[in-house]
């Protein structure tokens, strides 16, 4: 007995390699100074990818709208730093919260039909916000967006400095923080029903899993992360535009977690690392035309196949 | 407000012609093709490209812009999609969504990222009115050449659908491939026409559309949730599902942005998702098939 349940648990451990890249992430913005800016925004995306891994990964649901709640979580943050208080960590709770109800509500319209119906409502949600943050100029700024939202210190304490290394460690703690709650969640035995579902809905749903409920509050839970992202975002640049809605920004998160992999924790950040520093390096040589590589990478990808374009010498192995 | 009717009419058929290729495509080989509006947007440019360059009249170039993004769609058709049709919903919609991207940014590249304009003809500029007072009814001549076309469109296509040799195996292919081709049907051939012919509709869509739709290099990603809409509502089994779903789309859009302005684009979107809720595989249903 005693060795079963130890070799159940051995793939949930941590390894040595998951704690040596966590130290370098943690202490990142220290050595690397001067990247601080691009460390902020890679650990951004990196936590926007885990929370669609959660749906798409780990539960095989299709989504072309994520931004939805990674630009709901923005506003609501901006919002909340501008009326309400200027406090980050409770102006993150509070977007992260806000995204938690409108991915509830949401999970109700993804529950039926199948992935192309899927696709348009996600698609459909996140454009009706981009439309409402477009129109409801009195309150979200309009095409402008929210500009200059002013925080204050984080834990009363660190001021965000104008070389960015405040945010990158804010940006760091929290997404290390909400890494180890994912971890847990997805090696739990809640995480195993969701493989289930994503393997096979309907033995899943024999053999007494509540396919809809989980299917729920999984989409709940990766919303709400997804709007913490968002709520980082705009806290760490002081800024939200209807931008953070956009389609590209939908399509592109889809292609970071393919690119590290999905359904696996670290797909979302290896791709999100891989992503940024191409943009980064293409957008330097070529600023208009990055989508056009974007997409014949993407082609590419698809049509060799993952695993094939990652492990060329698989070209060889025997099939 | 008959005007309004008129013009959402008009629209309606435009993404009629648009959308009704990537319908067929998707009922056919279960394919999201989210590049489908690229290829719309290839046929605007070569009318654009002909009648500035070269001063070719308007009415060759709607038959050049079928017939030129026909033959694109059959090249894309042969090296690239038919290795997609049997991967996975994400792996199609990653794969036309790169393809998008690429159109986008190699037009962007060719021909500057502003809206193309084209002169239409003289004896499409003007407009009819008819009727007075509330029930007067403005018809543009271009809007009314539009309703033509594509109601001859539809009607064509339906009867080739009903009551040809060609529509008889599409149907087949479409409710049970393997079926269909134990029955000596080619189902790759009929396949790679249909792609054809939905590529080359589209192409003259964009066509007809750069007058109501305008023609910039962002055209596939803008009217994208246009033609998913109208395939999603419509349903994949008919002519008619697709064309109920253009018209109620079209209707409701112009009416939506006359009446009701701050609300944008937000009623489709909610009628969408409304008619989504209620009918998840669309309004018409196909029945019998796999």
């Amino acid at each position: 007995m005693e060795s079963a349940s130890l070799s159940l648990q051995a793939h949930s451990r941590w390894k040595h390699l998951e704690t040596v890249f966590w130290l370098f992430a943690l202490l990142s913005p220290w050595l690397l100074a001067k990247h601080a800016l691009i460390i902020n925004e890679i650990v951004i995306v990196a936590l926007f990818a885990l929370s669609l891994d959660l749906i798409l990964g780990y539960t095989g649901i299709v989504s072309l709208g994520h931004a939805a709640f990674f630009g709901f979580g923005a506003y609501s943050a901006a919002l909340f730093a501008i009326h309400v208080m200027p406090d980050p960590l409770l102006g993150l709770l509070f977007g992260a919260g806000i995204s938690l109800l409108l991915g509830a509500l949401c999970s109700v319209l993804i529950l039926r039909g199948s992935d192309l119906t899927r696709l348009m409502v996600t698609l459909a949600v996140a454009l009706i916000l981009k439309e409402l943050s477009n129109k409801l100029s009195w309150l979200t700024g309009g095409t402008d967006g929210l500009q200059g939202v002013m925080m204050g210190p984080v834990l009363g304490k660190f001021d965000f400095d104008i070389r960015g290394i405040t945010a990158a460690w804010y940006s760091l703690a929290v997404t290390f923080l909400l890494f180890l709650l994912i971890r847990r969640l997805v090696h739990s035995p809640f995480g195993a029903t969701l493989t289930a579902i994503r393997d096979n809905r309907l033995r899943a749903m024999a053999i007494g899993i509540p396919v809809s409920t989980r299917i729920a509050v999984i989409y709940s839970i990766s919303a709400a992360i997804a709007g913490a992202a968002g709520a980082l975002l705009a806290q760490t640049s002081s800024f939200a535009s209807p931008d953070v809605f956009a389609f590209d920004r939908s399509a592109d998160i889809l292609l970071i977690l393919v690119i590290g992999g999905t359904g696996w924790l670290y797909g979302g950040i290896i791709g999100a690392i891989v992503f940024k520093l191409l943009q980064d390096v293409i957008s330097s040589i070529t600023p208009e035309y990055w989508t056009f590589w974007i997409g014949a990478f993407l082609i590419a990808l698809v049509i060799v196949g993952r695993e094939r374009f990652l492990y060329p010498w698989k070209w060889f192995a025997k099939r | 407000m008959l005007t309004i009717l008129f013009d959402g009419i008009a629209y309606g058929m435009l993404l009629f012609v648009l959308a009704v290729g990537l319908s067929v495509t998707m009922g056919l080989m279960n394919f999201i093709n989210l590049a489908h509006g690229a290829f719309a947007m290839t046929g605007g440019y070569v009318t654009v490209l002909l009648m500035q360059r070269m001063d070719v009249p308007f009415l060759l170039c709607l038959p050049a812009a079928f017939i030129s993004t026909a033959v694109l769609g059959v090249i894309f058709e042969r090296t690239l999609y038919r290795h997609m049709y049997h991967r996975s919903h994400l792996d199609q919609v990653l794969f036309s969504i790169g393809l998008t991207f690429m159109s986008v940014a190699s037009m962007t590249y060719a021909m500057s990222s502003s809206q193309q304009i084209i002169q239409l003809p003289e004896w499409l500029k003007g407009r009819t009115e008819i009727g007075e007072g509330t029930w007067v009814l403005g018809m543009g001549h271009y809007r009314i050449f539009l309703i033509v076309i594509c109601a001859l469109l539809a009607w064509g296509l339906q009867a080739i659908l009903t009551h040809s040799r060609f529509g008889s195996r599409l149907r087949a292919s479409v409710d049970d491939q393997r079926v269909a081709a134990g029955l000596g049907i080619n189902v790759n051939g009929i396949f790679m026409i249909t792609f054809a012919a939905g590529s080359g509709l589209a192409g003259l869509g964009g066509a007809l559309g750069i007058e109501v739709l305008g023609l910039d290099p962002s055209f596939p990603l803008k009217y994208l949730i246009y033609f998913l809409i109208v395939v999603a509502v419509g349903g994949t089994s008919s002519i008619t599902g697709p064309l109920f779903a253009a018209l109620l789309l079209g209707i409701a859009d112009v009416a939506g942005k006359y009446y009701i302005p701050q609300m944008g684009a937000f009623i489709v979107y909610t009628l969408m998702i409304v008619i989504l809720l209620w009918r998840p595989h669309g309004l018409f249903e196909r029945k019998g098939g796999k």
